[in-house]
């Protein structure tokens, strides 16, 4: 079973560069969890983010993110769990966990 | 009752928990085992089974492969299952039926699921009560809570929370999952929040039902789960005394104690006591104290409100909150004297403004204090916002009486 794990923070806290202890956190997660870890990326902020809808045919491109909110999605990852419960136990070893929060989604199986 | 609805609802928890466990399928399991009972009306009429329940397993195992098979939803699981079962048809002896209840609580009250569906899917499937009798329960329509038990399975399936014990470093927590939904489920039925009873007896003995199981499960004694059901068994034992023959609230003081269940009384007394050795006291385990202190006294003037406003301190320091603080400005007030209490109340002005029983309490200390106007002014509001029937007819016959 996947999850695709959300980190959403304010994205405020990078506005000046990112914390070096923070990132070591991060080194850390990708080394203990480095098996579970089918994918992951950081995102640049929203300010770099361009939003795209069609409507009756015609592609409307916007510039921001889908909503504003006070949290904003700013990573990802893809882990193997086998339940919910190994995915939640790995979305609170998130370094972000501590700070924003983590939204935990199983991915959907076409048969 | 007849003996088979008895049994259902005896049983119902314990054969859900091993069935789902064998077909590894919420719905499939909830719906062979509905239609065993109800197969079972006919055969049992004419002659009741020697072990009822490895008699009501077995039949509900074979009906689950076939729901199985109806839904195109056979899983290799359900495979090897059948082939066993078509291998051996000797009977299920009463105890070979596994209890997997205990897996069963920890998946309805996972934390994933929102707190009114892991009430509704404990009381539905640990306790047996129909979707039905929830939705009344809970004052909901029918289809609403359906939706509800839907959406919750549906969940359990599609993010797979799994059927399993937690492991021990996450018990704790997981546990105290558990204990909340116990207690929401004995609230709802102690005090209803609104609409015309005053209390619903049934979901109070389901919940007490709930705490007696997961304490007779989990292999060491817990606090919590100790306190709480001896909070429980303290609160409902004085259920009987709680209303009168018009169907009107009778104030703690005022109610006939000799109505008060004194076996259960004691039960309570005596499982809260060895709660406190356990370790130092929880809220549930400070509530029980208090309700305990109440059951002490033979006569209302007897109680020792002193020391009952010493606990709700505790409880205050603790686990704070502005009911708990009124709570103890009650208290206070028959320790000390309204004069004590008032300011108490009025500092929790900000906080409780919209809860009628802010405005009781205060319109109570304000009688006491013989000033009527502002007594009856109080009691008008508390009127004004309570949602009970039984406790508005209450309110307005204290604000009558003011009025006078």
């Amino acid at each position: 079973m996947q999850y695709l794990l959300l980190i959403y923070e304010n994205e405020k806290r990078y506005a000046n560069g990112y914390d070096p202890k923070e990132m070591e956190g991060y080194a850390a997660y990708g080394k203990e969890f480095g098996a579970k870890i089918k994918a992951g990326n950081a995102l640049q902020p929203t300010s770099t983010a361009t939003t795209v809808r069609l409507r009756e045919d015609k592609r409307l491109t916007t510039d921001g993110p889908f909503a504003e909110t006070k949290e904003q999605l700013g990573g990802f990852y893809l882990m193997e769990a086998k339940d919910i419960d190994e995915a939640i136990h790995m979305a609170g070893k998130i370094p972000a966990a501590r700070f924003g929060s983590i939204e935990v989604r199983p991915i959907m199986k076409f048969d | 009752m007849t003996s088979l609805e008895q049994l259902c609802r005896d049983e119902w928890g314990r054969l859900l928990s091993a069935l789902i466990r064998a077909v590894g399928d919420f719905d499939a399991a909830e719906e062979a085992l509905q239609e065993t009972f109800a197969a079972a009306v006919p055969v049992w009429a004419a002659a009741v089974p020697r072990n009822p329940r490895g008699w009501l397993y077995g039949a509900a195992r074979h009906k689950a492969i076939d729901v199985l098979r109806r839904r195109g939803r056979f899983s290799a699981m359900a495979g090897a299952l059948a082939e066993e079962h078509e291998q051996s048809r000797a009977p299920v002896e009463e105890d070979d039926v596994p209890d997997e209840r205990l897996r069963l609580i920890f998946t309805c009250c996972h934390p994933a699921l929102p707190p009114e569906a892991q009430v509704a899917l404990t009381l539905r499937t640990l306790c047996g009560l129909t979707t039905e009798e929830i939705a009344r329960a809970f004052l909901v329509a029918p289809v609403t809570m359906a939706q509800r038990l839907v959406r919750a399975k549906g969940k359990i399936r599609g993010a797979k929370i799994p059927y399993a014990v937690p492991p021990l470093e996450e018990l704790p927590e997981r546990l105290s999952a558990v204990v909340s939904v116990v207690y929401l489920v004995f609230n709802e039925g102690h005090s209803a929040a609104q609409g015309e009873v005053l209390f619903r007896g049934e979901l109070c003995a389901e919940a007490i039902r709930l705490a007696r199981l997961l304490r007779a499960l989990i292999p060491v004694p817990l606090p919590e789960v100790e306190s709480l059901l001896a909070l429980m068994l303290l609160h409902d034992a004085r259920r009987p005394a709680r209303q009168n023959a018009a169907g009107e609230l009778v104030l703690l003081s005022d109610q006939d104690r000799s109505r008060w269940n004194r076996e259960q009384l004691n039960e309570g007394i005596a499982l809260l006591k060895r709660a406190l050795c356990l370790g130092p006291p929880g809220p549930y385990a400070l509530e029980a104290a208090i309700a305990a202190v109440h059951a002490e006294a033979a006569r209302a003037e007897d109680t020792d409100w002193k020391q009952i406003a010493l606990l709700y301190q505790r409880l205050e320091e603790r686990h704070p909150s502005p009911v708990v603080s009124l709570n103890r400005a009650v208290a206070v007030s028959m320790a000390d004297g309204p004069t004590a209490a008032l300011p108490l109340v009025d500092a929790l002005a900000s906080a409780l403004s919209d809860y009628h029983l802010w405005h009781a309490t205060r319109g109570n200390l304000l009688a006491r204090l013989a000033r009527r106007d502002e007594a009856a002014r109080a009691y008008l509001r508390a009127s004004e916002l309570v949602q009970n029937d039984a406790e508005k007819r209450f309110l307005l016959k204290r604000l009558a009486e003011l009025q006078a």
